[in-house]
């Protein structure tokens, strides 16, 4: 049965700089990034290129001694160029100079009447050998799906309420096809249901509210009413024990191209936006790009965070920086690291809170500037009720954090720790007094209860 | 604004890790950010920006609340003086003399208060915090204007450092610190702050007929009292006519702490307080509601003339209405869950009647009603977590 979802708590923030809807030519950047850091639980990596080798598109970089069948591939055709580490020679980026043609490694190919007599294990296969795999996400923790486990249900956000978010009626046009053949292939891995969540406070797109084999619920309301947490929330809920999986819209289509066509696509359209970019609009790319090209000359002003994804749950990943696998956007603030004189009483009509506190005068529903100034240091937890009202969810969020805090494994999980990763908090961060890293908490939260 | 940061760079290299005044880094860096919202920026992961709020603007909103209650205050401490000698005097000479008592209590409040502040923030190397923005002009308005100044200090260094400092600081602390300052002086100097203490009368003699009785002293003695006019008689027939008139009271022309005798001053801080999202609105209504509701108990029950007094004097008679606004809602002590608010709010209002009817020794009963809800705002917060846990766990299939 379809649901319609109202959700009245949550707070739009509106912020200048959205991308105008064109896709801009540009000449490709050179290098494309795959970062193991921007996926959850990869602890124990294992290399499967050199510095030199030649890949294709598709070609396995590494996998997870912890999940060894699922391996994380090259977006782009090239010649690997630099293998980047951290402290403890953590890996952290392997970077691929591209060629001006994108050759791809070929898989099996299926057609769409081949596709309803398909297995699980044939399609386990070959998602996991092609690199498409980590598009899916299991709950609890948000680490990428173990391919061997049964989710109770499969859960697919159509729509992106952050600040900024790129218009999916652009990212995904005339994909309709693979959308479909993507859940197609979704269904045999799930004896429940695979939900399609859309936004029923603006058009859907027809990809959307006509695919089959899926239902289709609607949810009205602020952001985060977009994040598919919020949305299992409502639908089927996750309770110790369950499992549940996630995929972006993107992953889906990704799904559905590797059994149609036989070839692992990272070719995306990401928006490029935000109040420094000259002309915010969006750009035909591929998965990892360097995100130099799509801001070199196109930034209004020099001190800038470039941010991959949206300000809310992004990653500051520098001029130089690599567009993230589950990326669709880059977001250009200004950076904020300057003394206000008097900046914590002075009456404005410029700032953006939620709260209305004395002197914070502006309409909240304008388009605003934000800079990354934290706006006030870091206190105990003082205001009460705040954390709550932006989240949609019957979770005492301030509670949450102090168990966590407390280590308190019991509190944490009778709190609800199982049904939220950071970017259902990421918005109750965003409004915190107190200024407290709720994001960063609550992983801390998550990896004590995953590992020990 | 350049020479200030140029001055506080200068000094910077002493107050810094390895400088020659290392310790009083905190210090340093409290006052900086005072003069200047600090150049802070967020995290390379996680929310990339932050509302403009933080804890100094919240805090402030709070005293820009109490400004009606604290100006209403000093006029009517002056008010109150000439009334009771008897004089004549302008507009002028009464803020003054308000003034003069009032303004040297808020002084040292603030002056011993953060003083303490400092000490613990160089003790312990702890942020100086808001907190005491807040505390400083609390202590001064739930005091007598004819306090001793010495005991106001004595009250805010006991308040500070037992009531807030021995639990961690701002944040950690289980009791209203203003309340527990006043508590202090309750129990200490009980002769100081109860009686008739509440006008200042100075060198001047009173007025014939002249009682520093407040309508909770008067409402107060008819209890075992058989046969004892009822109170919004003997209300009536106070010593300055008209003085403990409903209409008067709501208004707060009479005696009482400096800026808890007015209704009105403090509902327009509530007003402030609830538009701004700062206070919670649940727990100033369900105080009202509490205190109206326990009024109306004792309606049916009778037995005497304090529990005959109509339910709505508890509303303007004692410091309810500035309890309500300013002390039952500090977000740190009070209820934190949204259903919890209710209830505490609730319990503060009817304890505050309960109290004033059957505690004849101290008549007010809202200092005595927080605290004590203080200490039972976790338990309450419990039960709604715990059945918020309870929710989740039916919803569980295994």
């Amino acid at each position: 049965m379809s649901k319609f979802v109202k959700l009245k708590k949550g707070f739009n923030i509106n912020l200048a700089g959205k991308a105008e809807e064109k896709i801009g030519e540009i000449q490709q950047p050179e290098t494309f990034a795959v970062k193991p850091t921007d996926f959850q639980r990869i602890t124990r990596p294992k290399l499967l290129v050199e510095e030199g080798a030649s890949v294709k598109a598709g070609t396995p970089l590494f996998f997870d001694r912890l999940q060894e069948n699922v391996m994380y591939t090259s977006p782009v055709s090239g010649e690997v160029v630099e293998i980047k580490r951290g402290e403890k020679r953590k890996l952290l980026e392997i970077k691929i100079l591209a060629d001006k043609k994108i050759t791809h490694e070929q898989f099996t190919k299926f057609t769409v009447s081949e596709m309803s007599s398909l297995t699980k294990e044939t399609a386990t296969e070959l998602l996991t050998k092609s690199g498409v795999w980590p598009n899916i996400v299991q709950r609890p923790f948000g680490s990428i799906a173990d391919p061997t486990a049964t989710p109770k249900a499969i859960f697919i956000s159509a729509f992106d309420t952050n600040p900024l978010s790129p218009n999916y009626g652009i990212l995904f046009k005339g994909q309709d096809q693979y959308f479909q053949a993507g859940i197609d292939v979704l269904k045999k891995f799930t004896p429940g249901v695979v939900h399609v969540n859309t936004n029923a406070d603006a058009e859907v797109l027809p990809m959307f509210a006509h695919v089959k084999g899926a239902e289709v619920n609607k949810f009205s309301g602020p952001n985060p009413a977009g994040n598919v947490g919020v949305q299992i929330h409502h639908l089927d809920p996750i309770n110790k024990g369950d499992l549940v999986w996630t995929v972006s819209p993107f992953g889906v289509i990704q799904i559905g191209k590797l059994f149609l066509e036989g070839i692992y696509d990272a070719s995306k359209v990401i928006a490029v936006c935000g109040s420094e970019v000259s002309n915010p609009q969006y750009y035909s790319t591929y998965s990892g790009a360097n995100v130099g090209r799509f801001i070199e000359g196109n930034l209004k002003s020099d001190h800038v965070r470039v941010i991959s994804g949206n300000v809310l749950s992004g990653e500051a990943v520098g001029k130089d920086g690599f567009l993230g696998f589950f990326a669709n956007q880059v977001t250009v603030i200004p950076e904020g690291d300057k003394e206000e004189f008097l900046g914590w009483i002075l009456p404005t009509f410029n700032k953006l809170s939620f709260q209305r506190a004395f002197g914070l005068f502006a309409n909240t529903k304008r388009e605003f500037v934000l800079d990354t100034n934290t706006h006030g240091e870091q206190r105990s937890f003082v205001q009460s009720g705040n954390l709550e009202k932006v989240l949609p969810m019957d979770i005492y969020v301030t509670y949450l954090m102090k168990a966590i805090l407390a280590e308190d494994y019991d509190d944490m999980e009778a709190l609800g720790i199982y049904e939220v990763i950071e970017e259902d908090l990421a918005l109750c961060e965003f409004v915190d007094v107190s200024k407290n890293d709720i994001q960063k908490i609550l992983r801390q939260g998550l990896d004590l209860i995953q590992y020990s | 604004m350049k020479f200030l940061q140029d001055f506080f760079d200068k000094l910077k290299p002493f107050v810094e890790k390895g400088g020659k005044y290392e310790k009083y880094h905190t210090l340093y860096e409290g006052h900086r950010t005072i003069v200047f919202a600090p150049d802070l920026t967020t995290g390379k992961k996680g929310s990339q920006v932050k509302d403009a709020v933080d804890l100094k603007r919240m805090m402030f909103t709070v005293i820009i609340a109490m400004i009606p209650c604290l100006l209403f205050g000093m006029w009517n401490v002056g008010h109150q003086h000439f009334l009771a000698t008897g004089a004549d005097a302008e507009l002028i000479d009464k803020i003054l003399i308000g003034a003069l008592k009032v303004v040297p209590i808020i002084i040292v409040s603030y002056a011993v208060g953060l003083g303490v502040e400092f000490v613990f923030c160089v003790i312990r190397q702890h942020p100086v915090s808001e907190g005491f923005l807040v505390t400083g002009l609390l202590i001064p308005l739930v005091m007598p204007a004819t306090i001793p100044l010495w005991q106001v200090a004595l009250a805010t260094v006991f308040a500070v450092v037992i009531g807030k400092e021995a639990f961690g600081g701002t944040g950690m602390n289980i009791l209203n610190v203003a309340l527990v300052a006043r508590a202090f002086l309750y129990f200490a100097y009980p002769t100081a702050i109860s009686g008739e203490v509440w006008t200042y009368l100075g060198d001047a003699a009173p007025v014939a007929a002249y009682s520093g009785a407040t309508p909770l002293a008067i409402a107060a003695s008819t209890v075992g009292n058989p046969g004892a006019t009822p109170v919004v008689d003997l209300l009536n027939d106070s010593w300055s006519a008209g003085i403990y008139d409903f209409w008067n009271m709501f208004l707060g022309i009479m005696p009482g702490s400096i800026g808890e005798t007015s209704t009105l001053m403090c509902l327009i801080g509530a007003a402030i307080l609830v538009l701004t999202g700062v206070g919670s609105w649940k727990i100033i209504v369900a105080v009202f509601a509490g205190a109206y509701s326990m009024g109306l108990i004792f309606n049916l029950v009778g037995l005497n003339e304090f529990m005959l007094m109509p339910a709505q004097y508890h509303w303007v008679i004692g410091g309810l209405a500035f309890g309500a606004v300013f002390m039952a809602t500090d977000p740190v002590t009070a209820s934190q869950t949204e259903t919890g608010k209710w209830i505490y709010g609730f319990l503060i209002g009817l304890l505050t009647v309960l109290i004033r009817v059957f505690n004849p020794a101290y008549p007010e009963g809202i200092m005595l009603a927080i605290l004590l809800m203080n200490v039972f705002a976790p338990l309450i917060d419990y039960y709604v977590v715990q059945a918020n846990k309870k929710r989740r766990l039916q919803r569980a299939t295994v």
